[in-house]
């Protein structure tokens, strides 16, 4: 049966990219770019994108009435996160010294300048910017969770990003990965996925995420 | 880092990345060593998924079209690819006001370079960095060797000296918002020597945001110097892969061989 999923538009970022690779993964579904909170509500499933920074994110889903819609997907539906629609389900976000929507505790601090220092002492670069590993966490009972179908451990995604993620509760890690530091790079909790890198942009692996994303059925309780 | 126990932190797993560039005219994909003679080289959505399918990290789109006329092309040309091809597009040529970003990124690109209009106009890098975001916006600085030691920026492919001194000017576009530089050695250029690998390091050295190193690449073990002596973040080079000689697997292959962490 076809669905329809809404990628929420809030005029931050290429939503294009996003909205072309999920019709290229499920030809069959509808993908919505917009910024209707009926249509948001009346989505079977939610995809908030979003890249630049945080504070005008969050400023701008504020002035278009959609952090209300957003909370309630997140609360109900099928929910993908991608870049800063990760950052956005946490609390206290460095950048601009912004509040997220607090769907997840936890924070969303800057790569830390010492910390950015390679093994032969070159100084790694801000953003994190390119291809990197993404190791996939085994949950509670053995699997990893149900998006990372067909997708080996470790496989590379596309990654452009200062801030991360800090979730205050490991159980919600469903993916890390490590610059400098190890940082959660995925995180999952009942109807939420939600991915620092870009799938949209990762080739056959991140096409692999968002087709799984579209055929997901995750228990709500 | 309670969460991640026993990770050993000095492991860096991102991918040095291989970027094949498009030469674009009016629609098509162009091959030339230089300006003067080029020829048809295909349909670019055809050969950008060419290159998706042989693993290239990025594509990089260089619209040389002359006519001001001819400019929106480029933008139907960036949306049949980006319905296609799923990873990184940047594109560059003629970009001269935000609008202009902000039109290319609408059509699909994930970033946009921006050349001799930063030169001109400094403000243009900070305008866009600060309305489209740092991570969607490239500078490109095209530098020549003008004493041992010291490289200038130079504009109009090579022949005008901007005076600009070429380390200070990547320091100044990354102050001002330049998320990434796409550096091309002019003096190699079109001679498949070899990266400036003097240049390309003092370039990467002086910038904490990512170098792509460009200009000269005429075989694998150039791309490996640029990353390994050149201290480069990615390698960008046309040539080599659009004449068949090497394909983007092959030189990942070669790469990760000589110990460079690469997506294969």
């Amino acid at each position: 049966m076809s669905c329809t999923v809404a990628v929420v538009d809030y005029g931050m970022g290429n939503l294009r990219s996003v909205a072309k690779a999920i019709e290229h993964v499920a030809p069959d579904d509808r993908v919505l770019v917009t910024a209707d909170p009926a249509a948001i509500a009346a989505a079977d499933r939610v995809v908030v994108p979003g890249q630049g920074a945080m504070p005008d994110c969050m400023r701008e889903l504020e002035a278009r009435g959609l952090r209300q819609p957003v909370l309630e997907a997140a609360a109900e539906k099928p929910f993908l996160g991608i870049c800063i629609g990760l950052q956005m389900l946490f609390g206290h976000a460095e950048e601009g010294n912004v509040m997220g929507l607090g769907v997840l505790p936890g924070r969303v601090p800057r790569f830390p300048r010492a910390a950015m220092v390679a093994a032969d002492g070159a100084r790694l670069k801000v953003p994190h910017m390119g291809w990197n590993e993404v190791n996939q966490a085994v949950q509670e009972g053995g699997e990893v969770h149900p998006l990372w179908h067909g997708i080996a451990d470790g496989s590379r995604f596309y990654f452009v990003h200062s801030y991360y993620v800090e979730p205050e509760h490991a159980e919600v890690i469903a993916g890390s990965t490590q610059y400098g530091i190890p940082f959660t790079s995925a995180v999952a909790r009942a109807n939420i996925f939600a991915v620092q890198f870009h799938p949209e942009k990762s080739a056959q692996a991140g096409l692999q995420l968002l087709g799984s994303f579209m055929r997901w059925k995750p228990s709500l309780c | 880092m309670a969460l991640f126990p026993g990770w050993d932190t000095d492991d860096i797993m991102l991918a040095k990345r291989i970027i094949p560039c498009l030469d674009v005219k009016a629609g098509r994909v162009v091959k030339g060593v230089n300006f003067v003679e080029l020829r048809d080289a295909g349909d670019p959505v055809e050969v950008a998924r060419r290159y998706d399918e042989q693993g290239a990290d990025e594509i990089t789109f260089l619209d040389i079209t002359a006519s001001s006329d001819d400019r929106d092309i480029i933008l139907h040309v960036v949306e049949q690819v980006a319905e296609q091809v799923f990873i990184p597009l940047t594109v560059g040529g003629g970009v001269r006001e935000v609008a202009d970003v902000r039109r290319l990124l609408n059509a699909g690109a994930d970033k946009v370079s921006i050349n001799t209009a930063a030169v001109n106009h400094p403000q243009l890098v900070a305008d866009a960095s600060a309305k489209v975001g740092s991570q969607c916006i490239v500078v490109a600085i095209d530098a020549k060797q003008t004493s041992p030691g010291k490289w200038q920026v130079f504009t109009h492919g090579g022949r005008n000296n901007t005076g600009l001194d070429a380390i200070e000017w990547a320091q100044r576009v990354t102050s001002l918002g330049a998320g990434e530089i796409l550096l091309t050695c002019m003096d190699r250029d079109g001679t498949r020597n070899g990266f400036d690998l003097a240049l390309t390091r003092a370039i990467s050295e002086a910038v904490d945001i990512p170098v792509i190193a460009s200009g000269g690449v005429g075989n694998l073990q150039h791309l490996a110097d640029g990353v390994i002596a050149g201290k480069a973040d990615a390698v960008l080079a046309a040539s080599i892969f659009h004449y068949g000689e090497y394909t983007v697997r092959q030189a990942k292959q070669y790469m990760r061989d000589r110990g460079i962490e690469v997506r294969l």
